[in-house]
């Protein structure tokens, strides 16, 4: 967190424009841009194959691979095309980015899991299967 | 006298700078913090979507009702558009205005397909009688996914804005900034977009 | 032509004439109250001919300081309206037994409680803190202004036009019957089917734009703008509390939104999500509400503890005692906020694991707000303490959030809570903490930086009357509510059969009247302070001795604020540069670059009272067309890029010259 003085004293020795040229790392290069695509085009392709060609017997197991894989391009996505670093703006985007994480999973995990209680506790003897049935 | 803060114990401590400070510009942290709380919009809805997507209410389930292909086309437009705006990136980088607005246009043109296919899928549902009243299932697959689409939208409105800017006063600086805040924008709908086609269609499909 | 009912229907959409509430006579009354004060208050500017000076000056205004003042003008406003409509419902409440209903039908009744709950949130607390932090947090940092300008002016004004649609209600149509969070399935179409959920979605929509945009906006700043030298360790913990509330309004607005906007996908276009039917569930959107609703009271009293560290290090002429504690305690509760979402329904039948992991973090949080608690302490502790109108709030808010803290954890522990929930226990809780926290806090606040803000003190008698009114009220208004909530009485009840509860009403009412007093004695003490302002004159700048650096420029200050930007050595950056030879500056005053004022901000939000009326009403045409109208106001604005100017440096040495006049006078 200390690293905002000098973050400072570098605006000042480039002058105020903190994005203009001679910064060209943070927008990606045509290789960055095709490596990333490349990257992502396989991670796309690889989970549509796993459903549509049916490859892995149980269904549990190409659910973990997608959600893997989903993980993996997100990533691909964030470093190539968005260009996330620690550099950045002083490292305050990407410390903006894993707390929205963290609070991205708080809200998906906690509201699963808090609502799969109140269904099992307040509709007891309903079961999923049930569940989809329900008028 | 420079505007250093630092004094030493012999020097007299110095309070304020003589010369004007140009604060730096807040324009990419504070679209990035914009993009934080639109992240957690999604989080709230792809929430939603993980409480009631197994509630089909007696009607069509994913199995019956994704079309995969249909999905893996949408999902190239949305690919190839995002590479395309990094080429209208480097062009920008470049000072090449004509380039700039040619990827641009193109990326634009990736956009509508994709939105264009979206409501292709939708009406077609609906037709169907698989409309988002049907079940709360379909009412939060429409609302995440209509909500990307409207993102899109918005996206695509923003860059003939921005394209009709950059026309008239060229790759100025205000410029330059507006399209790495639609950059970052526009990529960024590319990440929500793996959150959808993984886990509302093809888990879907896999039941 | 007109008769023909579907031409109405397109034009007035829901809209008739049954709509304006001419068999209520309070509210006839109110109106007929409201249109004479308007036409005065709109005559009189009239009359004046400031109806451009206000333009220019203040509704076009990006100054951060104008913007600021304007939210807490805004929050006095509506204070008066949700007030009073907590003095009706202590009036019901306390005549409303056996034979005697009250004057309250409950269709109005719950009417008043729902907008009590909905203002005093959103339209009180809200603004008054986003008051406070857009006012000080620019110059405690030593910046010009924030780091988005107009967006500022925009939050501004959208969080205005959120209000006005609040109080549109009052007169046309109806607002919300379902209590402050507007629980399905009692929300939905099925249940309410009139327009009052839709007043209630639309206002807060409206806002939740401004509030989010300026939390942005606040983080930016913090974040960009701080002076050189100003480490993070360094910022004052004003600023620190600040920092995290805008992180928490960015972070949890959001799922506001969304819940709201997934409650009217089922009003209006027939989804399930809260329905009973079809697979709804109405249990999701309590789940959601809260995620963000709990945040929410830490975003209410994170920036308030910032205000009563300032002041008790101010008043006790001493550093603030444990300084890094208090930041880490901050961030500690801003992440904490976020996992107990779920001690708000205990009673819904999460099962034990659930709830135990809920009541258990509900508990922890207690634990950093506890180490707060002491750090002030230690500060009084042989501090020489000036007992002025912001310090006896302080300690009034130190013994009073005490109880309403401990009464939390007691509502923490999910067996009790099935016991109080709903119950008024559950409100005298949350009443002692948001008054006893928030309020007690504002009106510190108020009191502190007043002098700052317009350059003379607060009046100190009737600050201090106010203040003891207000104290008193809260224990007899809100002790007795206590004993009913142990008692099993529930809350948002019109009437009562049982008459040995009646004296506990009757105390309650008692408490809301001192209350009231104590209103009236801040409007008061406005209005001597204004009348007497040449006596309460202060012309240093720095009338309590102050230790941060608002206090080092002129009272009000300059529109750059400062003429040479500080660099900052302490974390009690003033009071270093006061005990370490600092001579202000006479010379070598330069042009200061400057954001130019806007009015799209005032229009945009304009045109969204007109758009959410439209939307409220079905009047579509009159919804799409101002929709169409803001994306056009909005790109249009885009298209300007001059958006700022320069004070020239012969303006900034006239400024500065006309201070060093003041400061040589006073010595």
């Amino acid at each position: 967190m200390s690293a905002h003085p000098e973050a400072h004293g570098a605006h000042h020795a480039h002058g105020h424009d903190d994005h203009g040229h001679g910064d060209a790392a943070a927008h990606g290069s045509l290789k960055g841009y095709l490596i990333g695509f490349i990257l992502s085009v396989i991670l796309t392709a690889i989970p549509f194959w796993l459903v549509m060609a049916n490859v892995i017997d149980s269904a549990t197991g190409t659910a973990a691979a997608i959600m893997a894989l989903g993980v993996v391009q997100i990533i691909v996505h964030m470093i190539y095309f968005l260009h996330m670093n620690t550099r950045s703006e002083g490292g305050w985007t990407m410390l903006a980015l894993i707390f929205t994480l963290i609070l991205v999973a708080i809200t998906l995990s906690g509201s699963l899991w808090v609502m799969y209680h109140l269904n099992h506790n307040m509709m007891p003897g309903m079961s999923p299967e049930l569940m989809r049935e329900m008028p | 006298m420079a505007s250093n803060s630092t004094a030493s114990a012999t020097e007299a401590p110095v309070f304020y700078q003589t010369e004007e400070a140009h604060p730096p510009s807040s324009t990419m942290l504070g679209f990035w913090l914009y993009l934080m709380s639109d992240c957690l919009i999604f989080a709230a809805l792809f929430a939603t979507y993980g409480v009631l997507g197994r509630s089909y209410a007696a009607g069509p389930g994913p199995k019956e009702l994704f079309d995969l292909p249909l999905v893996a086309v949408n999902t190239s437009m949305l690919l190839f558009s995002s590479i395309t705006y990094g080429f209208a990136m480097l062009s920008m980088e470049r000072g090449s205005k004509g380039g700039t607005l040619g990827w641009l246009a193109i990326t634009g043109l990736f956009g509508v397909a994709f939105v264009g296919l979206e409501l292709f899928e939708f009406t077609h549902l609906i037709m169907e009688g698989a409309g988002p009243q049907r079940s709360a299932f379909l009412s939060s697959f429409f609302t995440l996914v209509g909500t990307h689409g409207v993102h899109v939208t918005c996206g695509i409105i923003w860059l003939i804005t921005l394209m009709v800017q950059v026309s008239r006063l060229g790759l100025t600086a205000a410029n330059k900034r507006r399209l790495m805040c639609l950059s970052l924008f526009w990529h960024f709908l590319d990440v929500i977009w793996i959150g959808v086609f993984s886990f509302v269609y093809l888990m879907g499909v896999l039941g | 032509m007109f008769s023909n009912p579907d031409v109405l229907k397109f034009i007035f959409g829901k809209l008739s004439f049954d709509s304006l509430p001419f068999h209520e006579p309070i509210l006839v009354a109110t109106f007929i109250g409201v249109m004479i004060g308007g036409i005065v208050v709109l005559g009189g500017i009239t009359y004046l001919g400031k109806w451009g000076y206000l333009w220019r000056e203040w509704i076009t205004s990006v100054d951060h300081k104008k913007i600021g003042i304007m939210y807490m003008i805004l929050g006095v406003i509506m204070l008066l309206r949700g007030f009073a409509d907590a003095l009706m419902m202590r009036g019901q409440q306390a005549m409303a037994f056996g034979e005697n209903h009250g004057y309250l039908p409950p269709h109005h009744y719950d009417q008043v409680f729902t907008a009590h709950g909905v203002i005093m949130i959103f339209f009180v607390a809200m603004p008054f803190v986003t008051g406070l932090m857009n006012f000080v947090v620019p110059l405690q940092i030593g910046a010009r202004d924030v780091s988005f300008p107009f967006l500022n002016n925009f939050s501004f004004w959208m969080t205005v036009a959120g209000a006005i649609t609040v109080m549109i209600s009052l007169f046309i149509g109806e607002f919300a019957r379902t209590g402050w969070l507007a629980y399905p399935p009692l929300s939905g179409i099925a249940y309410s089917p009139d327009v009052g959920v839709d007043y209630y979605i639309w206002s807060l929509q409206i806002a939740g734009i401004g509030t989010t945009l300026s939390g942005v906006n606040l983080i930016a700043t913090i974040v960009k703008m701080r002076a050189q030298g100003m480490t993070l360790m360094k910022m004052p913990v004003f600023t620190w509390t600040a920092l995290c509330t805008n992180v928490l309004i960015v972070a949890t607005f959001p799922i506001l939104t969304v819940t709201l906007a997934l409650l009217t996908l089922d009003r209006y276009v027939g989804t399930n999500f809260f329905t009973t039917e079809f697979g709804g569930n109405a249990m999701l959107y309590v789940n959601l509400i809260w995620i963000w609703g709990h945040p929410e009271v830490y975003i209410l009293i994170l920036p308030i503890f910032g205000v009563y560290s300032e002041i008790v290090s101010t008043f006790c002429g001493k550093r603030l005692f444990g300084y890094t504690s208090m930041v880490y305690a901050t961030v500690v509760i801003t992440i904490l906020s976020y996992i107990v979402w779920l001690h708000h329904f205990f009673t819904m039948g999460s099962g034990a694991s659930v709830n135990s992991f809920f009541g258990i973090t509900t508990m922890i949080i207690s634990i950093p707000t506890g180490a707060k608690m002491f750090n002030w302490l230690f500060t009084m502790y042989k501090g020489r303490i000036r007992f002025e109108t912001p310090m006896i709030w302080t300690v009034g808010f130190m013994l009073t959030f005490v109880i309403g803290g401990m009464t939390g954890v007691m509502l923490a522990v999910p067996p009790a809570d099935f016991v109080l929930h709903n119950s008024l226990f559950l409100i005298a809780h949350f009443h002692n903490v948001i008054i006893g926290g928030v309020v007690f806090g504002v009106f510190a606040g108020i009191n502190f930086w007043f002098p700052k803000a317009f350059g003379f003190k607060l009046d100190a008698f009737w600050g201090k009357c106010s203040f003891w009114f207000w104290l008193i009220g809260f224990y007899f208004a809100f002790m007795p509510l206590y004993v009913l909530g142990l008692m099993g009485v529930t809350r948002r009840v019109s009437h009562f059969d049982d008459p040995s509860l009646q004296i506990w009403f009757v105390v309650a009412a008692f408490g809301a009247v001192l209350i009231a007093a104590g209103i009236g004695c801040f409007v008061l003490q406005i209005f001597f302070s204004i009348k007497n302002r040449e006596k309460l004159r202060d012309v240093t700048g720095d009338p309590w001795g102050g230790r941060t650096l608002e206090w080092s420029t002129s009272s009000p200050p300059p529109d750059y604020n400062f003429a040479f930007s500080p660099v900052v050595r302490d974390q009690d950056a003033w009071w270093d540069m006061k005990q370490n030879g600092y001579v202000r500056p006479l010379e070598g005053f330069k042009a200061i670059h400057m954001p130019k004022n806007t009015g799209t901000g005032a229009i945009l939000g304009a045109l969204s009272i007109a758009f959410g009326f439209g939307m409220i009403w079905h009047i579509w045409w009159l919804a799409a067309v101002m929709f169409l109208a803001m994306v056009v106001v909005g790109i249009g604005h885009t298209f300007n890029y001059n958006r700022d100017f320069h004070i020239p440096a012969n303006e900034v040495i006239e400024a500065e010259g006309k201070r060093t006049r003041l400061l040589g006078n006073q010595a």
